[in-house]
């Protein structure tokens, strides 16, 4: 019997890797201030109570050793979890995730698995500067031998860090620190808040989560501007448009199949992706649907992106920059003209 | 450690086997390659970074080694390393020639070469191998496997910003590790003195509260001494090492790099460490001249065994190209 209570999807990722811990000894985490504190996002919460300081790591900061050290622990057949915090930070190590970590299977023919997952927060909207805002969903998808997964709400997430965590495979887990419901940000979002239940399960990557069927516009969104999605939704159904909501919750790998599906019935799109707008993932849905038939489309297809440009600190101009429920609504009209 | 005569033998034909290989890999590259040196021609194509000359280093530090459960994690120059390790020979060839015969079916090469059932990886950005070293001497500690991790890299990835990111998290985890520094002098085309501000890199073990020694000598007995030192610390829970150990590139960077910007008296310095091997075996009367001759032809069949099976494998179907970006695809 299923036993449900709402979580914030912080929360239910942070039960998905209790329950692993618990049950699988291979299981470990290494991070930034996880052990005494948690993690700067509370993934870690509770864990080195539980399982002591050999098995919850706090490192120094040494991004490249601790990625290729969880690379080489996963190689040896352990299951680490590296906790990153925030996602801009891949750039101080990138050779280790995407050089190493990423092509290890292949390289080796097979024979070293990497079965490790990259915890990171990603996300903009409360003027932490250029350097501590953006999504990188992009960069990260577009490297061969990792998936990149990112859930929008409290179910699908645990789901997911279970699937994450009992598969073989590198997973780049990213959540939006939006979405997390953490309390630096205020009150959660209620869209990712979810009825979860207490006990484990997992979701297939690669398949697609409809928010909401529709018939007259298709609206893909990623983290953060899913939920921005929906409001906008809300707004066009008080004028009679009936839109389809879709979460790719990964990336890779991508449900093209579900978006496309979604654009031939109705023939519109706008993607909303809080990654720069230029070769990211909003490109890359459009021309997933338009390679393989562009005569779906009724009208251009749109993406509401951040602005190509660093995001800037002050309130007013990151909010001119990153996608938000007036954007995507007006990118909807433009669409639906 | 007194050495059995076994034992000695055993390390020179480590050491002949990844020589006389070589002398047949820079033929099998060189066709295809003239009169218009093209990477991508003939059936070893790429480039090719040889031991050449560093073949002590080898089963220098493979003899003090299990690899039951000890992981060795070598650069872009492995061929010795792998040998001496125990990497399956004739898929090592098969795999540097491409082939599916090979130990990575043809997807990884020379450069990144892998054999799981000896706990060996190479791969060739250089200094990854450190911190993916220190990961596995992570799972020998925290599953008490007995085991150590051992990574190899030059004195140019001494300077990279893994090798200090990993010696510090090592050091203050503890974790049974080796960090063999095989100094050839040469990154590339820049010497140590240019590229390092402190004499040895031995001697930056003291930055992170290691000990680290040098090896003078290009010697596979003074090297296994070194290691042996460094292996049974990081076994015993004393924590990581340095060892840094003086070697020769004979055959510059990669092949055919005539390495013209190493001084001529530096060449006239080096010494063959198989030749040098061979003597000092006959001069301790180890073994007898006949023996080694033996010897000597048992590796040339051996290789030339290698050779044909690489040569006469299939490449891969394009389809595979697909295949292992994730387990499950």
């Amino acid at each position: 019997m299923s036993n449900s209570r709402t979580l914030t999807l912080g929360r239910a990722v942070r039960e998905a890797v209790h329950h692993e811990f618990k049950v699988n000894p291979k299981v470990f985490m290494m991070g930034q201030d996880i052990f005494k504190m948690g993690g700067v996002f509370g993934t870690a919460e509770g864990l080195g109570e539980l399982y002591g300081p050999e098995r919850v790591i706090d490192t120094p900061i040494s991004e490249t050793a601790i990625v290729g050290a969880a690379a080489g622990a996963a190689m040896a057949g352990m299951r680490p979890i590296v906790d990153f915090a925030y996602v801009d930070f891949i750039a101080v190590c990138f050779n280790a995730i995407v050089n190493y970590a990423a092509k290890t299977h292949y390289m080796s023919g097979g024979q070293y698995k990497m079965p490790m997952v990259l915890l990171l927060s990603t996300g903009g909207g409360y003027s932490n500067g250029a350097q501590h805002s953006q999504s990188l969903h992009g960069t990260l998808a577009h490297f061969p031998g990792a998936k990149v997964v990112c859930p929008t709400n409290a179910y699908d997430a645990k789901g997911m860090m279970h699937t994450a965590l009992r598969g073989d495979d590198f997973v780049i887990f990213m959540s939006s620190i939006a979405t997390v419901g953490m309390m630096m940000l205020g009150t959660p979002i209620k869209g990712t808040l979810s009825n979860v239940p207490e006990e484990p399960y997992e979701i297939p990557f690669g398949v697609a989560r409809i928010y909401r069927e529709g018939t007259d516009i298709t609206l893909v969104g990623t983290g953060v501007n899913i939920h921005q999605c929906m409001e906008v939704a809300e707004i066009l159904e008080k004028e009679g448009v009936s839109c389809e909501v879709i979460d790719p919750r990964t990336l890779v790998p991508l449900d093209r199949e579900a978006i496309f599906k979604s654009v031939k019935k109705t023939g519109r799109l706008v993607v909303a992706d809080e990654d720069y707008h230029s070769y990211g993932v909003t490109g890359e849905i459009i021309t997933s649907v338009v390679e393989i038939d562009p005569t779906v489309l009724k009208s251009a297809p749109k993406r509401v992106a951040c602005a190509d440009v660093p995001i800037p600190f002050a309130r007013p101009m990151e909010e001119e920059c990153l996608p938000s429920t007036k954007r995507i609504l007006a990118a909807a009209r433009e669409a639906l003209k | 450690m007194q050495l059995s005569k076994d034992q000695r033998l055993w390390i020179y034909d480590q050491m002949i086997t990844s020589r006389y290989l070589e002398e047949d890999l820079i033929q099998i590259y060189l066709e295809g390659k003239q009169p218009v040196f093209d990477w991508a021609a003939g059936p070893l194509p790429g480039e090719m970074h040889l031991s050449y000359g560093q073949e002590a280093v080898g089963p220098g530090l493979a003899i003090c080694l299990d690899n039951t459960k000890d992981w060795v994690h070598a650069g872009h120059r492995p061929h010795h390393v792998a040998i001496a390790h125990g990497v399956h020979f004739n898929e090592m060839v098969a795999e540097l020639l491409g082939k599916k015969t090979g130990l990575c079916k043809g997807k990884g090469g020379h450069m990144h070469l892998y054999d799981a059932r000896v706990k060996f990886a190479a791969s060739s950005i250089i200094g990854e191998q450190m911190p993916a070293a220190v990961g596995m001497a992570m799972q020998c500690k925290m599953e008490k496997t007995g085991g150590i991790a051992v990574s190899v890299t030059g004195d140019g990835g001494a300077n990279q910003g893994s090798f200090h990111e990993a010696l510090n998290f090592a050091a203050i985890q503890k974790l049974p590790y080796v960090a063999v520094i095989e100094d050839n002098n040469w990154a590339i085309s820049m010497s140590k003195a240019e590229s390092t501000a402190v004499a040895r890199n031995s001697d930056r073990g003291s930055a992170y509260g290691i000990p680290g020694e040098y090896v003078k000598g290009n010697d596979p007995e003074k090297i296994m001494v070194a290691c042996q030192k460094a292996v049974d610390r990081a076994r015993n829970g004393g924590g990581p090492s340095i060892v840094e150990i003086e070697t020769y590139r004979f055959m510059g960077h990669f092949f055919p790099d005539p390495g013209a910007y190493i001084p001529q008296e530096e060449k006239d310095s080096w010494t063959d460490c198989t030749v040098e091997y061979r003597k000092h075996l006959l001069e301790q009367g180890v073994v007898k001249e006949a023996e080694l001759d033996a010897l000597e032809k048992t590796v040339k069949d051996k290789i030339a065994t290698a050779v044909k099976f690489a040569r006469e494998s299939d490449f891969s179907p394009n389809s595979e190209i697909y295949t292992q970006v994730f387990t499950d695809a």
